[in-house]
């Protein structure tokens, strides 16, 4: 029951019930009727394809049909599961690394390795290209000191998945990690002292404990993958989204663009499909007495150097390299007498803009983590799934499916910024639902029955036990929708109120006519400014360490 | 210990939300300060503006608007939205200049022409759009056959020769970009530049040639060549530049730079990268433009341009303002920004530019240069994109 088919002790509660299967019949209404509510917003990227989809009619299906919807099919496919697997790869060592051994600084690389996460795909892209790319960073370098004259190409596959991986890992990271910190060791202990050696531990207990997390981000990632289109537009590698945008700014043709954003809806709902599958009904609180205490940390010892090593490697690939590039647009272009324009009332509205998201994303979140969570069931599945759909289309459907409900059915709405929070959550919803759903999964129901049992109303028991008890969680999901929000892109340019500047679109302006040293000095703002929240959630978590 | 962390956190909670608080006043506090710079002189009453005479001049009746109209616009008031697909450090000045000497508040949406063209077409007749300033014809092609743009008026057609505006008289060029090939001087003399850009193929060509495929303006070319020439033609070239080992970049400027150093002896690119080079610089450069003045596929022109959609609701302000783009104020203010070509005659042209009136350009109405799908694919099929 705790997870399916491992060979470990099986946990049983106290009592010796079966895990409660909160009564369907009384779904909490004050939880579902917000949870629809939300549920109907991220529906309408959907109905504005169909709707799209259906106007052109049955000439869209052999427009669809062709070779080339399968070549983009199985790209997007591709790119997503090796930038998954290679995420994975990448964050479950550092998790482990700075979650459970004494790695000297662990707080420090705690805080750097999630950092990447604030770099926005547009930025990352060019720096990839200026480092890795013809007449790029390395290759003069090689070409001077070895003579090297050409390096492997890098636009296509290689460097769509390079930048997104070296750009996504935080996502699997900060599951990975948090999952880590929260793990009862009681469970690890019980293996090894019934003689399963550290590896067997690690793989046969460790690893299986942490699917929920592994799932969770690993969702993330490859739909991230699936919607981004900085990346592979800028390095060239042909999947739905390049295809979706061609559509859109090449051809004007909005059938066909939402007959392919339809299939990518497709591709999305299988995805879903197969982690709810993988998901499975395990449990995974601690559910016999005791109480809880963070896991002993392994010492590294001559391992120290390596995994330092390892470490550094990674945040200098990930974080400096990138800030590198930007920053010498800067030196660059200030050398070159260009003022530096740095427009504060961009930055300001930046900051309120996705700190308002970032709220509203938590409180929308909350009554779906909570019904998934506490209230299991064919509905408040149906709703968290829901919430995927627009995560994994291409910013550019999302922000056109509400300027075409916006513009037409409520007017007093288009062009504001409420329109523009309906649109983030839209987009990043999941990212919240996610972290709050797992924060809310390592909470005992017990603890809550006790409160119950005292006399405390259910509203009143999840004020005064539930929230304080998942905090941290409701801090990472504000501080991870913060962060999106303030380097999304697409909806912020088509749907802001007029003459609202942020400084993603000032990057932008910048960029577009390839005034690079223009749009360095916001672009290293928004770095900045988004990396704050991030490393106080990142600081902040590391306290609750032994 | 632990209540004092649940206090710091309840701070930090409360921190948050009076932040937020501000975020929402942010905007409202912009958005005085913004009328506050905006000369509006006039009592802004767009309704009732826009119900006066069509016939250009509309003094507000106002006593302030006592001040006799400087301009053919004149003082006319209101409040005008303009869809932007040219960039705010490029436009902003001569829009500000626009609101000055009308009276009228513009207010302007900037961001890319493709995206800004689908979002016109989604909004429907409730577009709060007036009118669209695009980066390029084809945009305002799209519009143009999903019926969406308003006729101009013929006074200001006619301020601009047939061939940089729709021959439905429904958008106008407002400045025009030539194709070009810039070539290094040093390796290249302007005799050896072959008489037609489909002539590039020819082995002595080899390992010399750069280009941008992913570049909106290398489409729009390819694009006319399709046209004019056929697909056949059309792929034959660039299948034949591909073997002739050209190097792709990934912008024009890019291009441009890498004539200036000798990585490469040719390119294909828009004329006003060099002109940029050139002032940035300060001084010569080993790199010149050449630009095909024989009706040669490669002698294309594009228009940025502007329209009015058919459902302004300030016609007249949206006029004045298509007007103004083609005074020449403005036209001279495109010329030296952007040295792009000023479309109308007796404004000085950038005199490192061949005349307009020296090109002649191959016969084809820029609207169609929407048809970027099959060109898009043609790209793919080559293995270019």
């Amino acid at each position: 029951m705790f997870t399916r088919g491992a060979s470990m002790p099986q946990p049983t509660t106290s009592t010796g019930a079966r895990p409660r299967r909160a009564a369907r019949e009384h779904l909490p209404p004050l939880l579902v009727l917000p949870a629809l509510i939300v549920a109907l917003l991220m529906v309408a990227p959907l109905g504005y394809l169909v709707l799209r989809a259906a106007a052109a009619g049955p000439e869209l299906l052999p427009l669809l049909w062709r070779d080339r919807t399968l070549l983009l099919i199985r790209n997007s496919l591709l790119l997503a599961a090796t930038v998954t697997a290679a995420c994975v790869a990448i964050a479950l060592p550092l998790a482990w690394l700075t979650a459970r051994t004494d790695l000297p600084g662990r707080r420090l690389w705690t805080v750097a390795t999630s950092l990447p996460l604030v770099i926005p795909s547009y930025v990352g892209g060019f720096a990839v290209i200026a480092t890795l790319g013809p007449r790029g960073a390395l290759q003069s370098l090689l070409e001077a000191t070895l003579g090297i004259q050409r390096l492997p190409e890098i636009y296509g596959f290689f460097g769509a998945w390079l930048t997104l991986t070296l750009l996504s890992y935080p996502y699997l990271l900060l599951a990975l990690r948090s999952a880590l910190l929260g793990l009862d060791p009681a469970l690890e202990e019980a293996a090894r002292s019934l003689g399963l050696g550290p590896w067997g531990t690690f793989f046969r207990v460790t690893v299986p404990l942490l699917r929920p997390a592994l799932l969770a981000g690993s969702l993330l990632v490859a739909l991230y993958v699936l919607s981004d289109f900085g990346a592979v537009s800028l390095l060239r590698y042909d999947v739905f989204t390049r295809a979706i945008y061609n559509q859109y700014r090449g051809a004007f043709d909005r059938s066909l663009a939402a007959g392919l954003a339809l299939v990518l809806v497709a591709i999305t709902a299988v995805l879903l499909a197969l982690d709810a599958r993988a998901r499975g009904r395990a449990r995974y609180y601690r559910s016999t007495a005791g109480v809880t205490r963070p896991p002993a940390r392994v010492r590294l010892g001559r391992w120290t150097p390596l995994a330092l090593a390892y470490c550094a490697a990674i945040v200098t690939v990930t974080l400096v390299l990138p800030i590198g590039v930007i920053a010498s647009w800067l030196v660059r272009g200030l050398r070159a007498g260009e003022p530096l324009r740095l427009v504060w009332s961009a930055a300001l509205n930046s900051v309120g803009l996705s700190l308002l998201a970032g709220l509203v994303a938590i409180l929308a979140a909350l009554p779906i983590a909570i019904l998934t969570v506490r209230h299991p069931s064919r509905l408040s599945h149906a709703i968290e799934r829901l919430t995927y759909l627009g995560y994994g289309l291409p910013g550019i459907v999302v922000a056109l499916a509400l300027v075409f409900f916006g513009a037409r059915h409520v007017p007093w709405l288009y062009q504001t910024l409420g329109m523009l929070v309906v649109a983030y959550l839209i987009r990043f919803l999941p990212q919240a639902v996610g972290t709050l759903r797992a924060s809310l999964l390592q909470v005992s129901p017990r603890v809550e029955e006790a409160a119950r049992s005292l006399g405390h109303s259910p509203p009143r028991v999840w004020l005064r036990v539930t929230m304080p008890l998942t905090y941290p969680g409701l801090f990472s999901a504000g501080a991870l929708t913060f962060l999106t929000v303030m380097k999304e892109l697409p909806a912020t340019l088509l749907l802001r109120p007029t003459g609202f500047d942020t400084l993603a679109t000032q990057v932008w302006s910048a960029t577009a006519e390839a005034f690079w040293a223009r749009g360095a000095a916001p672009a290293l703002l928004l770095i900045l400014l988004s990396a704050l929240p991030m490393a106080v959630t990142a600081w902040r978590d590391s306290r609750f360490e032994p | 210990m632990n209540t004092q962390r649940s206090l710091s956190r309840r701070e930090m909670f409360r921190m948050m939300g009076a932040l937020a608080g501000a975020s929402f006043l942010a905007p409202i506090l912009a958005a005085c300060g913004g009328s506050e710079s905006t000369p509006t002189t006039a009592p802004t009453a767009g309704g009732q503006a826009s119900t006066g005479s069509s016939g250009g001049a509309t003094p507000a009746s106002t006593p302030r608007a006592a001040t006799p109209p400087s301009t053919p616009t004149g003082t006319i008031g209101g409040t005008l939205t303009v869809y932007s697909g040219r960039s705010e450090n490029l436009v902003k000045p001569i829009i500000d200049r626009f609101a000055q000497e009308t009276g009228v508040k513009v207010e302007v949406r900037y961001g890319n022409t493709a995206e800004m063209a689908a979002a016109i077409l989604e909004e429907g007749d409730n577009s709060p759009a007036d009118v669209f300033f695009a980066q390029d014809a084809g945009a305002l092609g799209a519009l143009a056959r999903e019926q969406r743009l308003a006729s101009l008026p013929a006074d200001i057609l006619d301020l601009v020769e047939p061939r940089f505006r729709s021959r439905d008289g429904v958008w106008v060029g407002v400045s025009g970009r030539a194709r070009a090939v810039v070539y290094n001087t040093e390796r290249v003399a302007e005799s050896d530049i072959p008489p037609s850009i489909l002539d590039f193929t020819d082995p002595k060509w080899k390992n010399r040639l750069g280009w941008a495929p992913t570049n909106a303006s290398f489409q729009a070319a390819v694009t006319a060549l399709r046209l004019l020439r056929g697909d056949e033609v059309a792929r034959q070239w660039l299948e034949g530049i591909r073997d002739n080992g050209a190097k792709v970049f990934e912008s024009n400027d890019v291009i441009v730079r890498a004539v200036i150093n000798g990585e490469i002896d040719a390119g294909f690119v828009n004329h006003y990268y060099l002109h940029r080079e050139l002032a940035e610089a300060g001084h010569d450069l080993p790199a010149r433009n050449y630009i095909y003045r024989n009706g040669d596929p490669g002698a294309l022109i594009n228009v940025a341009g502007a329209a009015i959609l058919s459902t302004a609701t300030q016609q007249e302000q949206a006029a004045a303002f298509v007007r103004f783009l083609l005074q020449p104020e403005a036209q001279a203010y495109f010329a030296q920004e952007t040295h792009e070509y000023p479309l109308i005659p007796g404004v000085p042209t950038d005199p490192n530019l061949v005349p307009l009136a020296e090109i002649q350009t191959p016969d084809l109405d820029l609207s169609d240069l929407a048809d970027l799908d099959a060109t898009l694919e043609m790209l793919r099929d080559v293995g270019l994109l």
